[in-house]
């Protein structure tokens, strides 16, 4: 594993976006062979994807040749609902840049059989060519998009219920109000991520800094979920100095000194 | 990029690097037009998997929902109350003059004339839905008087059509008189006004002849029977605004209640506002307006009708009510000097006009969009607020906010792009620029 610790969000946001940046440029993706990206959602990746939107304005990335797959989406929340994750990539991502719509990929949570649709995203990423880079978050929970505590580590894409945590987490997006939160949602199995061939997690902030300790400094564990990725041969862990506040002094000096 | 839009073939416009009015405030949100509607693009995005096939640079613009003037009496040397042989080449060059002023939409506006004006002739072809194309004929009779101030037809010319590069749309004519009150006639002719007390609704239709294409009418609500009249017209969709009136509070709340929504120029043509008997003026923070209704309030902001300080108090008192109006006359867009209003002659001094030889106000010269700046700079107000006083607040007078006065998905696109100073840089009508401003190119 690679853990990047950087000074702040805005710091941390910045190097996982150049770090994306790159990946697509030295891929030098074309008609025939497009880079696959794998999303997240949620309040730790919005100055990442600020910072691609900069970059693709600038005229230094274009996404014409990106398969994008998102992490997640909410059960029974209308697509148009300010809250689903299909109005937050449009809003945050998708309609800044300049990626073709057929190529952005996000489960239907609202699809006639969830099953069925959560099977045929996990074929159309194999169509792809499997996922190049799956950037993701971590949950206060230690979640991996919704694989909530006991979700087995070699789950694929499915329906989950959500653990009151992850309610909770979330209320604040529903006016606080738990009663209006979704219950349930299709997410990416934590065996679907580990299948990608980079996985880049994101994490900042205080309130994660157990989450993060759990999942590195402890073992596999499927209550973590995040700790999975210990066994995945390329992750990267991109932080700030507050997620790290309940590591090792030893972990963090480490990784601080490798890094160049 | 390929699109394979499964909705429409027709091509689509992202308009891009601009500041939008939606949601009553100024927004950094691209604009998306097709097929003459503003286009939802993340529906777009997600349901056809469509993009855009032409982006335009708005260089930092602020797009905003056409004005809508709901009075308006002619402008260039035409007066909508004056019967002439091309009458209807007078309003078509009217309509086509005002998209420089941003506006998209109108009501032509006839003040109180003699019943020739108003008449349909039985001989009349109706109107044809699509405008240009059903040009009213005038019946050989009538031709033979043209020319006269009496005769002639004005009210069946006008005809309820869409905007287009030929100008701006007309959603129906405003009648203003001649069911008015002596004491606040203004400028229009004493020998001319009538009552309905005798016959009521059936006097008004004796006198307009045809309601087909009259989408407001001002009246004073102290007259006789007015309350049949109001709720009459109301039935019929037709917007009824007080004015020109010496009505009290009482009567103005009554008519209200009978289902009027609208003020004529607030301030003119009624009693001024009195601490015991508010009259007219007391509708804006009136008690007695039946739940879920709103009073509008037509205001001439040309720093002369109107007094900024009353400007401002009406604004206070009842911002989501005021609607911004030209009351523009046949010399607007003129040189200063003696025009025709109807029956009278006006003289035009700057922005003043006068019943010649008096010092009766008689209609403005001001431009749409200086009454917008102006109103904006009188008040403080936001420019999301002064820009709405002109498009959201006229539309939802006319109940028709679904369609127009908004930038909302599924709208009519009808659009203007302004700079910060709020002058019109070009007008869109139906997604489509029928008028740009030649100075700045794009």
């Amino acid at each position: 594993m690679r853990l990047v610790i950087l000074e702040d969000y805005d710091q941390a946001s910045e190097w996982a976006a150049k770090y994306i940046c790159n990946r697509i440029i030295q891929f030098k993706p074309n008609q025939g062979r497009y880079f696959t990206l794998g999303l997240p959602t949620g309040s730790t990746p919005l100055g990442c994807y600020k910072k691609l939107i900069e970059y693709h304005k600038n005229g230094d990335l274009s996404f014409k040749y990106v398969k994008t797959f998102n992490m997640d989406e909410y059960v029974g929340l209308p697509r148009n609902h300010p809250e689903s994750y299909h109005s937050y990539m449009w809003n945050n991502f998708f309609k800044h840049i300049d990626i073709d719509p057929n190529n952005a990929h996000i489960l239907d949570g609202n699809a006639p059989d969830l099953q069925a649709e959560c099977d045929a995203f996990e074929k159309k990423i194999e169509e792809a060519g499997g996922i190049d880079l799956f950037v993701g978050g971590i949950g206060p929970d230690g979640h991996i998009a919704f694989n909530e505590p006991g979700s087995s580590l070699s789950s694929r894409t499915r329906l989950k219920t959500l653990a009151m945590d992850t309610i909770l987490a979330n209320a604040k997006y529903f006016d606080g109000d738990l009663s209006k939160v979704p219950t349930m949602a299709l997410t990416v199995g934590v065996g679907t991520v580990m299948d990608a061939r980079e996985v880049m997690i994101l994490i900042t902030g205080a309130h994660k800094a157990f989450a993060l300790y759990k999942a590195i400094e402890e073992g596999v564990n499927h209550m973590w979920t995040v700790s999975a990725f210990q066994q995945h041969p390329r992750t990267i862990f991109v932080c700030d100095e507050d997620a790290t506040l309940e590591l090792r002094v030893k972990t963090v000096k480490y990784f601080k000194d490798i890094s160049p | 990029m390929p699109s394979n839009k499964s909705v429409s073939d027709a091509p689509i416009v992202q308009f891009t690097n601009c500041r939008i009015l939606r949601g009553h405030r100024l927004q950094r949100e691209d604009l998306w037009v097709r097929e003459g509607k503003i286009l939802n693009p993340e529906k777009l995005f997600f349901d056809e998997k469509g993009s855009a096939d032409i982006q335009l640079d708005c260089k930092d613009s602020i797009i905003a929902p056409g004005f809508i003037d709901v009075q308006i009496n002619g402008g260039f040397g035409v007066d909508f109350s004056l019967a002439t042989d091309d009458f209807k080449s007078g309003i078509d060059l009217v309509s086509q003059k005002i998209l420089s002023h941003g506006v998209t939409s109108f009501c032509p506006t006839l003040v109180t004339s003699p019943p020739s004006v108003y008449h349909q002739v039985r001989d009349f072809l109706p109107s044809h839905p699509q405008g240009d194309k059903g040009l009213r004929l005038v019946p050989r009779g009538e031709r033979a008087k043209a020319g006269h101030v009496e005769t002639g037809i004005v009210l069946p010319q006008i005809s309820i059509r869409n905007g287009g590069s030929h100008g701006a749309g007309i959603l129906g004519a405003h009648l203003e008189g001649p069911f008015i009150s002596k004491e606040k006639k203004g400028a229009h002719p004493e020998h001319c006004l009538r009552t309905f007390e005798a016959g009521a609704f059936q006097d008004l239709l004796t006198t307009y002849g045809s309601l087909d294409c009259v989408r407001i009418v001002t009246l004073a609500p102290e007259m006789k029977r007015s309350s049949e009249v109001i709720q009459e017209l109301t039935k019929r969709g037709i917007c009824v605004s007080l004015g020109h009136s010496v009505a009290n509070l009482s009567q103005a709340e009554e008519a209200v209640q009978h289902g009027a929504t609208f003020i004529t120029h607030l301030f003119n043509a009624m009693l001024p506002f009195h601490h015991r008997d508010p009259g007219i003026v007391g509708l804006l923070t009136s008690d007695k307006i039946p739940a879920g209704r709103r009073v509008f309030y037509g205001m001439i902001s040309d720093g002369i009708h109107t007094n900024p300080a009353a400007l401002r108090i009406a604004h206070r008192a009842h911002p989501k009510g005021l609607v911004l109006v030209t009351d523009a006359i046949a010399g607007m867009g003129l040189a200063p000097g003696r025009h025709t209003l109807g029956q009278q002659v006006v003289e035009i001094d700057g922005l003043n006009t006068y019943i010649a030889g008096t010092k009766t106000l008689s209609g403005s010269v001001a431009t749409m969009d200086i009454c917008v700046r102006h109103f904006q700079e009188a008040t403080g107000c936001s420019v999301e607020t002064a820009l709405e006083a002109a498009s959201l607040h006229p539309a939802q007078l006319l109940g028709i906010e679904h369609r127009k006065g908004t930038l909302n998905y599924d709208s009519d696109a009808d659009f203007l792009m302004l700079n910060d100073g709020l002058y019109v840089q070009a007008t869109y009508i139906a997604g489509k620029e029928v008028w740009r401003q030649d100075a700045l190119g794009m």
